[in-house]
């Protein structure tokens, strides 16, 4: 079944919020609201991490381009079908693959997008970073097996080279996640899941990893990460006879079309509160930016996704791969703004799921 | 001043309450806060789901925004929190309908 896209990306539409400084201004109530909400690097500050520390890095993060076969209403990255100009080259690539090779400490290559399977250079590179003995990350959306037959074999690719897929549901229902991205999502999330299933993946025994991630539809926080999973368990192998190992409970930051979201339905303001009353001192020792190095489709390097996407780039020497310096990058300060509230609610939030 | 009644943001100013009764508000809180933690013998979800529909019957509109925005934390789904009202709504209409049973008797009772 074909997508139907729930709008175009903010900058095909030529929204003010494409724009990372405009987005910062609108989280520190410059522009847009008024609402001041405390400084997070005061609140951090408060347990002793002013400036905020990072440890070695074990997990190199790619994001590989902003081509997407869907326009989800809460992506941080605003992909879609309309970015076909961000992507990573093969010599960036190249690059990517020597860093990655010559870092011991860099145990996890996590490769995400947009959809990190439509850049031309995927497989390529997944091959490569699995030979090199580390652990390879897809970040997939799922329909993408379903979207074009020169994708149905992915299953088996990522079989063959022990890749962990990590794929987004927010819901195992249809309502809730087509809400969320688009009619028709579902019923392909569903394929897409069996199809892997069908390998092998999330089934016991295999060591073939499959994980959920979780995003609430809507201005609210995730809950139990556990008892999501319990629920999410039960509910796909019920309905669909669905297997999966974890289910990652992420919660969504303030930053491109949430953010447009959070502010076209009046929820900015109460979204932002919650997140700060929510705020848990016990999630910073685990934040993933503290071990995580996030390199953009052009090269440059930054702490987090997020930060990515406000590009608010690493402060270092060393802000991209022509010029990658692990000794610059050593012991950094992680660059905060107020959209790190998303983190640090509740039981904390990673590319993982929850810290705490 | 306008006066008005059931502003949203007042939920917020719930926990001053103790500031005039501090020993009874702080073991309501308590108390509270014991009933809605973790999953015990009820799971998060089913509490959230049972105080959404107790919100309903005794109307109170905090609480239906409160419940609702757990409910969905929690992880139900808009079906699920529209039946749990049903629920409420199928006992608060039930109550009223088998008080009908006393009309039925005190009406045969008057009549010949």
């Amino acid at each position: 079944m074909a997508i139907k896209q729930k709008s175009k990306s903010l900058k095909a539409r030529g929204n003010n919020l494409s724009d990372s400084f405009f987005q910062l201004n609108v989280l520190n109530g410059k522009d847009i609201v008024d609402s001041k909400f405390p400084g997070f690097g005061d609140k951090i500050a408060e347990i002793g991490h002013r400036p905020l520390k990072t440890n070695p890095v074990e997990i190199f993060q790619l994001n590989i381009g902003k081509l997407c076969n869907q326009t989800c209403s809460h992506c941080h990255v605003d992909a879609g079908p309309d970015r076909k100009e961000e992507n990573m080259d093969r010599a960036t690539l190249e690059r990517c693959l020597q860093i990655i090779a010559s870092v011991p400490t860099i145990t996890t290559v996590d490769i995400t997008g947009g959809a990190p399977e439509m850049n031309a250079h995927f497989r390529w590179f997944v091959e490569e970073v699995s030979a090199l003995g580390k652990q390879v990350i897809d970040r997939c959306n799922l329909t993408i097996l379903c979207a074009n037959p020169k994708y149905h074999d992915l299953p088996e690719f990522f079989a063959k080279n022990k890749v962990q897929v990590v794929s987004s549901l927010p819901y195992f229902s249809k309502k809730r996640t087509d809400s969320q991205r688009g009619d028709g999502v579902f019923e392909d999330s569903i394929k897409a899941l069996q199809m892997l299933n069908a390998v092998g993946y999330g089934k016991e025994g295999t060591g073939l990893e499959l994980h959920l991630v979780y995003n609430p539809s809507g201005a609210f926080l995730p809950g139990s990460q556990e008892s999501l999973q319990a629920e999410f368990k039960r509910q796909l192998k019920r309905k669909f006879d669905i297997d999966f190992n974890m289910l990652f409970a992420i919660t969504n930051l303030p930053i491109a079309r949430f953010l447009d979201y959070l502010l076209e339905s009046g929820n900015y303001e109460e979204y932002m509160q919650k997140l700060v009353e929510a705020y848990n001192p016990g999630t910073v020792d685990g934040l993933m930016c503290r071990n995580t190095l996030s390199i953009s489709w052009d090269g440059f390097i930054y702490d987090c996704d997020f930060n990515q996407m406000l590009d608010l780039k690493v402060a270092s020497t060393s802000q991209h791969i022509d010029d990658f310096d692990l000794d610059a990058l050593k012991d950094r300060n992680v660059v905060v703004n107020q959209h790190c509230y998303g983190c640090t609610a509740g039981a904390g939030s990673s590319c993982g799921g929850e810290i705490a | 001043m306008e006066k008005k009644y059931f502003d949203p943001k007042d939920l917020r100013k719930f926990g001053k309450i103790t500031e005039l009764q501090e020993e009874m508000g702080t073991k309501f809180f308590d108390y509270y806060n014991t009933v809605f933690k973790g999953d015990t013998a009820l799971t998060e979800r089913e509490k959230a789901l049972i105080a959404l529909a107790v919100a309903h019957t005794v109307q109170c509109p905090y609480c239906i925004d409160a419940y609702t925005s757990a409910s969905l934390e929690k992880g139900a789904d808009e079906e699920q929190m529209m039946e749990a009202v049903h629920v409420a709504a199928a006992i608060k209409g039930g109550a009223a309908l088998v008080f009908s049973v006393q009309m039925m008797n005190h009406a045969e009772r008057l009549s010949m």
